[in-house]
């Protein structure tokens, strides 16, 4: 099977949320009741458990991408479409204990609700704060990739319901290529912040949702450099046998003296 | 744009590392032609929201690592009590495991919602994720307690037999094995995380939980009627280990630290520590002859090393609600390496 893969492009969304609707409809990813954020359009906040495409809304003061806005400030407007970036090396993968968290034979990550026990341990994994436990159902959920339709040959209900192609799905290598030529084309039209955000060189490997963003990542509130926790095992435990070793030590002369 | 981009990156980042550091910027700056002045990357976030999920687990699961954390050592002590000769004490602590891994069980079962889904931490066996290895842990140490203290008892009732002190050694020595790391994988459960303030202390974690466990199982002993030279010395070491532990917290000036000094958390963390610390050393200093003080210190340090638990969870949540703290370490990682 090929390998699927996002590419998510800031500088084409237009804030229509299509893509969280879709999710939810498609999905029956429960509502997460009305609250007002004050955070520009933004209401939902972060992904979670009941939100698997978060829409985003970045209001920027800048001189490129400058909008007519009636006031003096040079303003940006930015949107972007969040969603689990389905690691190459996934955290959550790594710390699930009953095996709940797989990868699927198209590469993405998928959490298996039957199994899954609701330890919560994946959600202080996952590097980027994706996946979430429901607190009514007592399970973990995140973003499936929408591993029903494609395996139907159909592509995620996100992507197909995205009006401007900001949300493109395809086989990975692929995309990787169209992203560098749209961070080219971009850069030619005098967005030099334009960048992909697939962190690669850190221990999370390069994900299967990438983006192409204006600025840094943390703007967008992306760890600039991400690692799989399970990089730390080893000085993890290497300091845990020396003081395990320091117990036994004072235990046994304590009581032999 | 400036003629050499790189450079102006640089002095970017110089000027983002000092206002990280003192707080505020002395210098000008670079300003490229029609930007705004460059802001401090402490305030570069998406709407200051958090970028990491705080930790779910219910007020069972601090109390579960303070149980589980004292019956292990106490299965050590059981085993060294029967190596000495000290049959008294091997009872006291096969019972004190027995009772720990017996509470543990459930509390951890409570923190799932159901208790058929502990079941499934069972389903595979993964040593890579610290959640199973600590769950197939918990099953062993109960299991190795439970047959520990039927052949002791069997040999107390006069069934001797040699096979069945065999089997007893066995089981102590397992139960041993699988309690220290009972005691000491919660540890690493926190360390191997998102989490700022865990992974940072990754290292110290397995100190400050195995400090707590070893005084904790002391100071159990204490209420049991051992009023021994042994435990009064393990008390000593594992209060002043407190101490310095905590004098490395409140020095160590690290951003991701915060939540150990600041708030709820920090408050809790500076009452655990003078709990176990200070308080639990003087009254065992200055109490020598009083049983009263000795009780007094026993209890203290149980008091304090329960409170740090709970203290390193309101941390790992106050920690996830920071997204600076997040972007700081790997800003600094980063610039240590190489870029993306
Ligand atoms: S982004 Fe988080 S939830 Fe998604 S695959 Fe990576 S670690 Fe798992």
């Amino acid at each position: 099977m090929a390998v699927s893969a996002f590419l998510t492009d800031a500088t084409l969304c237009i804030g229509c949320k299509a893509c969280e609707v879709a999710c939810k409809e498609w999905n029956h990813v429960p509502a997460d009741g009305f609250t007002f954020t004050g955070n520009s359009y933004d209401n939902t906040n972060a992904l979670g458990a009941s939100t698997w495409r978060h829409v985003m809304f970045l209001e920027q003061p800048s001189s490129l991408g400058a909008q007519i806005t009636g006031t003096d400030d040079p303003f940006r407007w930015q949107f972007l479409s969040d969603v689990c970036k389905h690691c190459q090396k996934a955290g959550c993968l790594e710390a699930c204990p009953t095996g709940a968290i797989i990868r699927t034979e198209l590469e993405t990550v998928y959490v298996q609700p039957d199994v899954c026990n609701g330890c919560g341990y994946c959600v202080v994994s996952c590097p980027f704060g994706v996946v979430d436990k429901n607190h009514e159902v007592g399970t973990a959920f995140k973003c499936t990739f929408c591993y029903d339709r494609q395996r139907e040959g159909l592509m995620p209900a996100c992507a197909k319901a995205c009006p401007t192609q900001s949300i493109q799905f395809g086989e990975i290598n692929d995309l990787r290529k169209r992203a560098h030529v749209r961070v080219q084309e971009l850069h030619e039209r005098g967005y030099s912040d334009a960048q992909i955000y697939d962190p690669q060189k850190t221990s999370v490997e390069g994900t299967h949702a990438m983006f192409v963003i204006l600025g840094e990542p943390e703007t967008y509130n992306f760890p600039p450099a991400p690692e799989v926790p399970t990089v730390h095992m080893k000085s993890a435990w290497t300091a845990a046998i020396i003081s395990a070793l320091a117990v036994v030590l004072v235990v046994c002369v304590s009581f032999a003296l | 744009m400036a003629a050499d981009p790189q450079i102006t990156e640089e002095r970017l980042n110089a000027i983002r590392d000092e206002a990280a550091r003192t707080g505020k910027v002395q210098h000008g700056g670079i300003v490229p032609a029609d930007s705004p002045f460059p802001k401090s990357a402490l305030e570069m976030s998406y709407h200051g929201n958090p970028v990491l999920k705080p930790p779910t687990w219910t007020w069972q699961v601090p109390l579960y690592f303070f149980v589980g954390g004292v019956a292990g050592v106490s299965a050590l002590m059981a085993l060294v009590g029967h190596v000495t000769g000290n049959s008294a004490l091997v009872r006291a602590e096969l019972l004190v495991g027995l009772v720990g891994g017996a509470i543990s069980a459930p509390l951890l079962i409570a923190d799932l919602g159901r208790p058929g889904r502990f079941l499934n931490m069972l389903r595979v066996f993964k040593p890579r994720s610290a959640m199973s290895l600590g769950a197939w842990t918990l099953s062993g140490f109960s299991a190795a307690v439970g047959l520990a203290v039927i052949c002791h008892e069997l040999l107390r009732a006069g069934y001797g037999h040699e096979f069945l002190l065999a089997v007893e050694w066995f089981a102590e020595f397992l139960a041993a094995f699988t309690g220290l790391i009972l005691a000491s994988y919660t540890s690493v459960l926190l360390g191997v995380t998102a989490i700022p303030v865990w992974s940072e202390n990754r290292r110290l974690i397995p100190a400050v939980f195995l400090t707590g466990a070893l005084g904790s199982a002391a100071a159990v002993l204490e209420f049991l009627g051992f009023l021994i030279p042994a435990t009064q010395l393990i008390g000593l070491v594992a209060s002043t280990t407190e101490i310095v532990i905590a004098i490395l917290i409140e020095v160590r000036d690290r951003y991701a630290d915060r939540p150990l000094r600041e708030g709820i958390a920090g408050w809790l963390t500076r009452a655990g520590a003078i709990l176990a610390g200070p308080v639990s050393l003087l009254l065992r200093i200055y109490g020598v002859h009083s049983t009263g003080a000795r009780y007094c210190a026993a209890l203290c340090f149980i008091a304090g090393a329960l409170i740090a638990r709970y203290a390193w969870i309101a941390a790992g949540r106050a920690s996830a609600r920071d997204p600076q703290a997040l972007f700081q370490i790997q800003r600094r990682d980063r610039n240590t390496t190489s870029a993306i």
